[in-house]
């Protein structure tokens, strides 16, 4: 037993100072090198392009229903996280339904993406059919002829990476900015 | 169909390291690697250990208790005080003890399961220092465990497995820290943060929303939580958590990092033992089971999430959304989980606790088997072996013959050890879900209510038991009860077969082989691989069936009923 106490100390403190201490410092080095934009966050004036943000009103388009999107508080962090809500729980039941109304009430056509919450509580994308389903809601609000915003929908839209990696999809930042530039 | 192509992609690059990272595996451990043998030398002077001295299965076994009993004090003596230490850009204060307890045991063990936010109970140098240290030790002795049991099977009339401190040393340095290293960057350049910066604040015009945007080291965290089979993320969503695994490219090679060592160890295993049929054979009955879970959990999550059409949003193109993230969509997401929560890694890009009844029944499950399929680090493949152990016992019994695996007598001794192995993890679920269940104190955790708040607890101490980490999240488990049971859950998991499988390895190691002859059972063809496939699923089948049917079968079963 002892005699194992010396490399085990030795080991655990060596272990520290190299992968505790070496190896993330060396990885922020090379990362704050190489691809300083990504490794600070991908952000923008106007926030992160990587993480979601509450859009309200007819003017906006609409990201995910993330109810609790932990970031929204204004200044305070929190945890991102889902709703984990499961299938068959009366909360999701309600949940969906507050949202879907709110959505049709403001003209918008309630999708399955919109009115779900997503695993992070912070996604920033939306697909295209979840853009196109807030066109007229949008178009009707501010003014710009429907087929310009759809233009902008489809040259925005990113993926498949590689052409066949998951599905297409629009990051709600980037196309609200546009559509700012455009008005 | 985009996917099958994915898929397609991930079984080429699951080939090729299957057969060079696998050869490789096996150089490294056999001592032929040397490209950082100045480094290994000035550490074997420093520990005072003799490279060329080999460990008997006792020695072996206490020094991994002596170094796992000190990097459990060292984590948790820096979790209690990182409220001290520096890079805490947040002034984030202690851990509380039992939480420490916790997060501790649950690093040490490559299980990774998270009482706790990152973001908001972490500091930098926890983070580093205390969290991704285990993720690449723990994995490093994982390794180490497997390969001394395939030492005991491949050596005739020894006394000897090797040497604990060598096979850790040489994994971290040779396997772990390369791959980590140029991966973390990979991360980074898709969108990963990695800065020491601190959160940031910033304000959107345009919506006249203000964000404290949290950041820290987190790509380089990515790469061994995946490639260490850990699956502690930095932020509390894990993979979902776009700072986190940003892109479709991520998440792919966050499945591939997951899978690459565990599959790869089958083929070293093979050619230790001098027949890669051998791991063949093995890689069959993993990549089987795997695969019709995949398949099963994908088309499951492929189906509309009842409580979304029950508020009348009946179109539901994708499947399930909820919980899900659009960059990732249904399949993607599936994939990531069934992977993850099949090598004991326990990272999610989707939430499982918002999967469907049946998908969620398919992680769970996918956990119960044993984490085999193909298992963590080092932990799948000696599982699996143990397994093997069993079923050549069992086909011996059908013949009436003394059984064989690889020329070794398979005795009282070995029998009992294997069994010992499997059984530890169920007993240990069963036991302490059932005190869970009954206490009020396990009771209060469930979040969800019905059979689905039974899963939640279900879930919660299978994934401890196995190592794995994943969480049916709603569960409140930062309380003194599943902080404590949890532990203990982790600990009889992880060291509960750890033991049996070292012992085994001596055992082995000591026994002449037996010259194969006509009567011999083969254990590298397709009736073996059934029979191992039908011991696998009867002793997990048979012993989670009850409790299963009172969580995901009951909900499944409970047509238009919400809870």
């Amino acid at each position: 037993m002892i005699t194992q106490l010396r490399p085990a100390v030795v080991l655990a403190v060596g272990a520290l100072l190299l992968f505790g201490l070496a190896y993330p410092l060396a990885g922020t080095g090379v990362s704050q090198l190489l691809f300083p934009h990504q490794a600070d966050g991908s952000l923008t004036k106007n926030g992160s392009t990587l993480v979601g943000q509450p859009w309200s009103g007819p003017q906006w388009f609409h990201g995910r229903s993330d109810p609790d999107n932990p970031l929204r508080l204004d200044g305070v962090s929190g945890a991102s996280g889902g709703s984990n809500l499961g299938p068959r729980s009366r909360q999701l039941v309600a949940a969906v339904r507050a949202e879907a109304a709110q959505l049709r009430r403001i003209g918008a056509q309630p999708t399955a993406d919109l009115v779900t919450s997503s695993g992070s509580g912070i996604d920033p994308d939306i697909t295209p059919q979840d853009a196109f389903a807030q066109v007229p809601m949008v178009s009707k609000s501010t003014g710009i002829p429907e087929l310009q915003l759809r233009r902008l929908i489809r040259t925005l839209t990113v993926g498949p990476e590689l052409g066949f990696l998951g599905p297409s999809y629009v990051d709600v930042l980037q196309l609200n900015s546009a559509l700012a530039r455009l008005r | 169909m985009h996917f099958a192509l994915t898929v397609l992609l991930l079984a080429a690059l699951l080939a090729l390291s299957w057969r060079y990272l696998g050869s490789y595996l096996e150089a490294v451990y056999s001592g032929r690697v040397h490209w950082l043998s100045w480094v290994e030398r000035v550490v074997y002077r420093l520990l005072g250990v003799d490279p060329g001295h080999e460990q008997r299965w006792r020695e072996y076994a206490v020094s991994l208790v002596v170094f796992s009993g000190v990097s459990l004090l060292l984590t948790y003596g820096l979790l209690r005080l990182q409220g001290q230490l520096p890079l805490n850009p947040q002034h984030l204060p202690a851990v509380p003890p039992l939480l420490g307890w916790n997060t501790a045991v649950s690093f040490l063990t490559n299980t990774n399961w998270q009482n706790y936010a990152g973001e908001t109970t972490m500091s930098y140098l926890s983070q580093m220092a205390a969290l991704t240290v285990q993720q690449f030790i723990s994995a490093a002795v994982g390794i180490a465990v497997a390969i001394s049991l395939v030492r005991g099977l491949s050596r005739t009339g020894a006394s000897t497995i090797g040497n604990f401190w060598v096979d850790t040393v040489r994994g971290c340095l040779y396997v772990l820290l390369p791959i980590a290293f140029v991966a973390g960057a990979v991360y980074v350049a898709q969108g990963s943060v990695q800065t020491l910066a601190g959160p940031v604040l910033i304000h959107d015009v345009l919506n006249g929303a203000t964000q404290l945007i949290p950041r820290g080291p987190v790509g380089f965290m990515e790469s061994i939580k995946q490639l260490g089979t850990n699956g502690g993320g930095f932020f509390n969503a894990n993979g979902a958590d776009p700072l986190e695994n940003p892109t479709q490219l991520t998440n792919l090679l966050s499945v591939v990092l997951l899978l690459i060592i565990p599959v790869a160890l089958t083929y070293t295993f093979g050619k230790m033992v001098g027949s890669r049929r051998q791991g063949l054979a093995l890689l069959a009955a993993m990549g089987l089971i795997f695969a019709v879970w995949t398949g099963f959990t994908g088309y499951s999550e492929s189906q509309p999430n009842p409580a979304v059409a029950a508020a009348g949003v009946v179109a539901q193109p994708q499947g399930n959304m909820e919980g899900k993230e659009v960059r990732f969509g249904v399949l993607d997401s599936t994939l990531y989980d069934v992977a993850s929560t099949q090598t004991s890694t326990g990272s999610v890009d989707s939430t499982p606790d918002s999967y469907t009844p049946m998908g969620g029944f398919g992680l769970l499950t996918g956990m119960m088997l044993g984490e085999i399929t193909p298992g963590g680090d080092g932990s799948g493949l000696y599982t699996l072996l143990l397994f093997a152990i069993v079923a050549v016992f069992i086909g011996g019994l059908m013949v009436g013959r003394t059984p064989e695996y690889l020329g070794k007598k398979i005795q009282s001794r070995e029998v009992k050890l294997a069994s010992l192995g499997v059984l530890v993890m169920p007993v240990a679920v069963l036991v302490i879900t059932g005190i869970a269940t009954a206490l009020p104190a396990g009771r209060a955790g469930a979040f969800n209510s019905g059979p689905h708040g039974f899963t939640e607890i279900l879930y919660a101490l299978t994934s401890q038991a196995n190592n794995n980490g994943s969480a049916f999240a709603g569960l409140n488990g930062n309380t003194a009860f599943y902080n404590l049971a949890g532990g203990i859950d982790m600990l009889v998991g992880r060291f509960g077969v750890m033991f049996p499988v070292l012992a085994l390895a001596g055992a082995l190691a000591s026994k002449q082989t037996v010259p194969v002859s006509r009567g011999t059972f083969r254990t590298d063809n397709a009736t073996f691989v059934v029979l191992l496939l039908g011991v696998i699923l009867i002793v997990g089948g048979l012993t989670f069936f009850p409790a299963l049917s009172l969580g995901p079968l009951l909900e499944q079963l409970s047509h238009g009923r919400f809870f």
